[in-house]
């Protein structure tokens, strides 16, 4: 049996050890918000937080996940609106979406280690994630919103 | 998930299946639902509903039913900013709902950029028309003259004494009268417009942000399972033996299925093979890897890329099907003098959205609801309908937002396949594709060879010009062994040149298809475009002319180009030549735009710094782009400021019509720098992020600023236009900066990151 908080919440699984946590959050748990996109850990449309950390979900058994405080898209904002989401609607960053809540919890991410990121700490940090639709400007401007406190 | 607490609930008959309500429950507010149609949309109970594009409540609330796909060119925003303008609702108390598959709406096949180009009168109409009933209803009430009375705002207002209604209060009485016709209908006039053209933000953002948006791979539904399917990896191959023991002992597999093949041509046919059906995604996968498949490949096996593109080379040296013809190239080729020959070459390119295709499909008593990430639920009615043998009346199809879909999402192959596990295991079946899926059966862009030849005179100008291209058709997925390209094919960037030359002949060679080929962002005015406007580029350096002045030069003077009257059979993307000419005029402003803002000219090329200027006309819209680059001695590309001008007519939605053009850049950097599918053995060698990269952050242009021209021209398309002049305006600028012409793509196979 493993234990783990998802959100705040005290859970517990039975299943397969090697089952991704991605698996688990969206067909488990119905938290769809992290996304599908490669299984591989090569995209970020998965990402979430382990102890406040970026990780692929997609690539992370449930084993490893044990005993650990993971933080998906629902939770990120789910008294107020994190200030990197606020800077997501003012820049109007998304296209199809679909990546950006895996863009978001990465950015989230960034944020917590390094409050003022230059422009190379952007595309470093956020080199990971792919935006298909090419929503890179905006996601590089929304960063630099959210970190000079303009989108709280 | 609330589908299963509504569910729960018994709120739902058995009318209607737990999962029809998967869409009304992200859009509708909780107590709508009681009250709701059979397809879950609230404009279709709403107390007035003139239209099949809206309802009205008498709450006030509107409810406007986008019935194209949203996959992030933000159509639910802005269909529904038309039919808002018009109706003087306050955009606070839209609600927009998402139609199913459903004729009585008119085409829901989103593709080709035309959502806004075929829908902005009927929007308006629909607007227009509950505005004048909710008048009509006010002025009945208040005992006068209708004229006297107007919309504002979600009032009617009685101008003389100022007196009002609200829409809400209305509606009711409204709902009894008739319908206008559209001649009695009065549409605002431009300057009275409060949102189209203004900044409207869009509708399903904050959803997305917070991670509850819901697109095709997150539909759940009770008593469903999850589905990975082992097609054959030739396309057309067939499975001889298959052992399904290992696969059927992993935990939570229920079961295998066997998907039929397709009979030739394969069109949106499910492709076959083998499913493996489980409780979840993980164990699908799980029990698929298990499988022990032995396949026997067909024709197709033949398939290599490296051999096919000497074959596309050697059939584009060689003279084809003539498909627009001026004058005499041959004659001005046999006075001799300065001929300029070159070749270029477009590989295969994979779709390769962030979403992989995916599909839930329910069957019960010959009926089937699916939902679908689809751009075309119509085209998905009919492919499930023929794969099933039932009246395509008896297929709901429920649209999802799509992540992503760029002209893969328009073939239902998918959907047909989760409707036929359905079937075999009487329970809904969501198919999910795994990335290597999604790129190995893909319907992919076609990979093609193009030859160019001109004769200079002593100025510099092409006194001839002679274009060939080669590429397997999109014609070959819906009729076997095609090997010429449409007449929509050669109509893209080909026959359609608009340069004055006196002599000038295009031409299409014949190239068998080995794999599915469909169209993607912007289709065959990809390759055509980087062909025409690397060669323009090369004939400005051959003439020692500026690139910019010659192409200008090249286009010649302000005129509407008949193509018609030059015997091309060329459908102008739908548009007829009255409303939508090759106005030159128009292509000339935007290449001066769009120079003018770069600073073209002001910096002397070279030492590793360039700019390159392409323009092209597709999806009626008029694009020009210049890209700014930076090239190290490694050959590692910067590109710090990308510049478009836009011209597509009159612009519902300016800040999409940016984003549209800001991710064309993108796209066309994966497409330049990045993108190659190959095959080998019949099979596609990709399968992942890894080996078919697309542009990351850092990679990406880092700024890209778009003017968008607006006029009062009907307008044009904007998803697709950007992307073609993208590619050649940076191999121009790479050219450029350090002497390299690159005439293959993608640019990393020549040196360049």
């Amino acid at each position: 049996m493993i234990q783990l908080k998802i959100n705040g919440e005290e859970k517990s699984f039975s299943g397969d050890p090697e089952m991704p946590l991605l698996w688990y959050l969206r067909d488990e748990l119905g938290l769809t918000g992290a996304k599908f996109g490669c299984g591989t850990g090569l995209c970020g449309a998965c990402t979430v937080h382990q102890n406040g950390a970026a990780i692929r979900a997609c690539i992370t058994p449930m084993k490893r996940a044990a005993g650990k405080e993971i933080t998906t898209i629902e939770g990120l904002g789910a008294q107020k609106l994190h200030p990197v989401q606020v800077a997501w609607i003012k820049h109007e960053v998304p296209q199809c979406g679909y990546c950006q809540p895996g863009q978001i919890m990465q950015a989230a991410a960034l944020l917590r280690t390094n409050p003022k990121p230059t422009e190379e700490d952007i595309d470093q940090a956020m080199s990971g994630n792919i935006c298909r639709c090419g929503t890179y400007q905006r996601i590089k401007a929304a960063i630099a919103d959210a970190a000079r406190g303009r989108a709280r | 998930m609330m589908i299963e607490n509504v569910s729960r609930r018994g709120f739902l008959g058995s009318l209607v299946s737990a999962g029809a309500l998967v869409l009304g429950v992200k859009i509708l507010p909780q107590p709508a639902l009681a009250d709701a149609s059979a397809n879950g949309l609230r404009a279709d109970a709403a107390v007035l509903h003139p239209s099949v594009y809206l309802g009205l409540d008498t709450d006030g609330t509107v409810y406007i039913v986008c019935h194209r796909s949203e996959m992030g060119a933000g159509i639910r925003t802005t269909l529904p900013m038309i039919l808002a303008d018009e109706l003087e609702a306050d955009w606070k108390r839209v609600r927009v709902e998402q139609a199913p598959g459903d004729e009585k709406y008119g085409s829901q096949s989103t593709d080709g950029s035309h959502s806004v180009r075929d829908f902005f009168d009927p929007m308006r109409q629909a607007g227009a028309t509950a505005r004048l009933m909710l008048i009509r209803a006010a002025a009945a009430k208040w005992g006068v003259a209708e004229g006297e009375c107007m919309g504002r705002l979600h009032e009617v207002v009685h101008t003389p004494s100022g007196r009002v209604a609200s829409y809400g209060e209305l509606a009711a009485a409204a709902a009894r009268l008739a319908v206008p016709k559209k001649e009695e209908l009065k549409f605002k006039s431009p300057d009275q417009w409060r949102y189209i053209g203004k900044e409207v933000p869009g509708y399903d953002i904050p959803a997305m942000v917070t991670g509850k948006a819901q697109f095709g791979m997150d539909v759940r539904t009770e008593g469903m399972l999850y589905a990975s399917v082992e097609r054959p990896p030739v396309l057309g191959g067939r499975w001889k033996s298959v052992d399904d023991a290992a696969a059927l002992a992993v935990p939570g597999v229920r079961r295998t299925a066997i998907i039929p093949p397709f009979k030739p041509p394969h069109a949106f046919q499910a492709l076959g093979g083998v499913a493996v059906l489980a409780d979840n995604t993980w164990a699908a996968l799980q029990g698929r890897q298990k499988l022990k498949i032995s396949w026997e490949d067909g024709p197709n096996g033949v398939y290599e890329s490296q051999r096919y593109k000497g074959e596309l080379q050697a059939t584009a040296r060689r003279p084809g099907k003539v498909v627009r013809n001026v004058g005499d190239v041959e004659k001005q080729f046999a006075l001799g003098g300065r001929i300029i020959e070159a070749e270029y070459y477009v590989p295969h390119l994979a779709h390769a959205a962030m979403e992989p295709v995916v599909a839930m499909a329910h069957y019960q008593d010959g009926k089937v609801t699916a939902w679908a990430s689809t751009q075309d639920p119509q085209a998905s009615q009919e492919t499930v309908a023929a794969a099933l043998g039932i009246d395509k009346r008896n297929v709901t199809c429920h649209v999802t937002l799509l992540g992503g879909g760029f002209g893969r999402k328009s073939k239902p192959d998918y959907v047909a396949e989760a409707a036929i596990l359905s079937k075999q295991a009487g329970r809904p079946v969501k198919v999910v594709w795994t990335r290597e899926d999604d790129i190995r059966f893909d319907y992919l862009h076609a990979v093609a060879a193009m030859y160019m030849k001109a004769r200079l005179d002593e100025s510099g100008k092409p006194t001839a010009w002679l274009q060939r291209s080669v590429f397997p058709p999109i014609v070959s997925t819906f009729e076997q062994n095609a090997e010429y390209g449409g007449a929509d094919e050669m109509g893209m960037g080909w026959t359609d040149v608009p340069f004055d030359l006196p002599n000038h002949r295009a031409e299409n060679g014949a190239a068998p298809a080995h794999v599915r080929i469909g169209w993607m962002r912007s289709v065959s005015n990809i390759y055509h475009a980087f062909a025409v406007s690397s060669f323009a580029d090369e004939l400005a350096h051959q003439a020692g002319r500026d690139p910019l002045d010659y192409l200008l030069e090249l286009i010649g003077g302000s005129r509407k180009i008949d193509l018609k009257a030059q015997g091309v059979d060329y459908s102008n993307y739908g548009g007829t030549p009255a409303e939508y000419p090759l106005d030159t005029a128009r292509l000339k402003h935007v290449i001066q735009l769009a120079a003018t803002s770069a600073g073209w000219g002001k910096r002397k090329p070279g030492n590793g710094w360039g700019m390159g200027i392409a323009a092209h006309r597709s999806f009626l819209t008029y694009v020009a782009t210049v890209v700014e680059v930076e090239v190290d001695g490694n050959g590692k590309l910067r590109i710090p400021n990308v510049y478009y001008a836009v011209d597509a007519g009159l612009t519902v939605n300016p800040e999409r019509v940016r984003s549209q053009f800001e991710g064309a850049a993108v796209f066309g950097t994966s497409v330049a720098l990045l993108g190659e599918i190959t095959a080998a053995n019949g099979r596609i060698v990709q399968s992942n992020f890894h080996d078919y990269p697309v542009a990351r952050i850092h990679q990406a242009p880092v700024r890209t600023s778009v003017q968008v021209v607006n006029n009062s021209e009907p307008p044009a398309g904007i998803g697709e236009p950007g992307v073609p002049p993208f590619p050649p305006a940076l191999c121009n600028a790479i050219f450029a900066a350090t002497g390299k012409r690159v005439r293959e793509l993608p640019l990393s196979k020549h040196g360049f990151a």
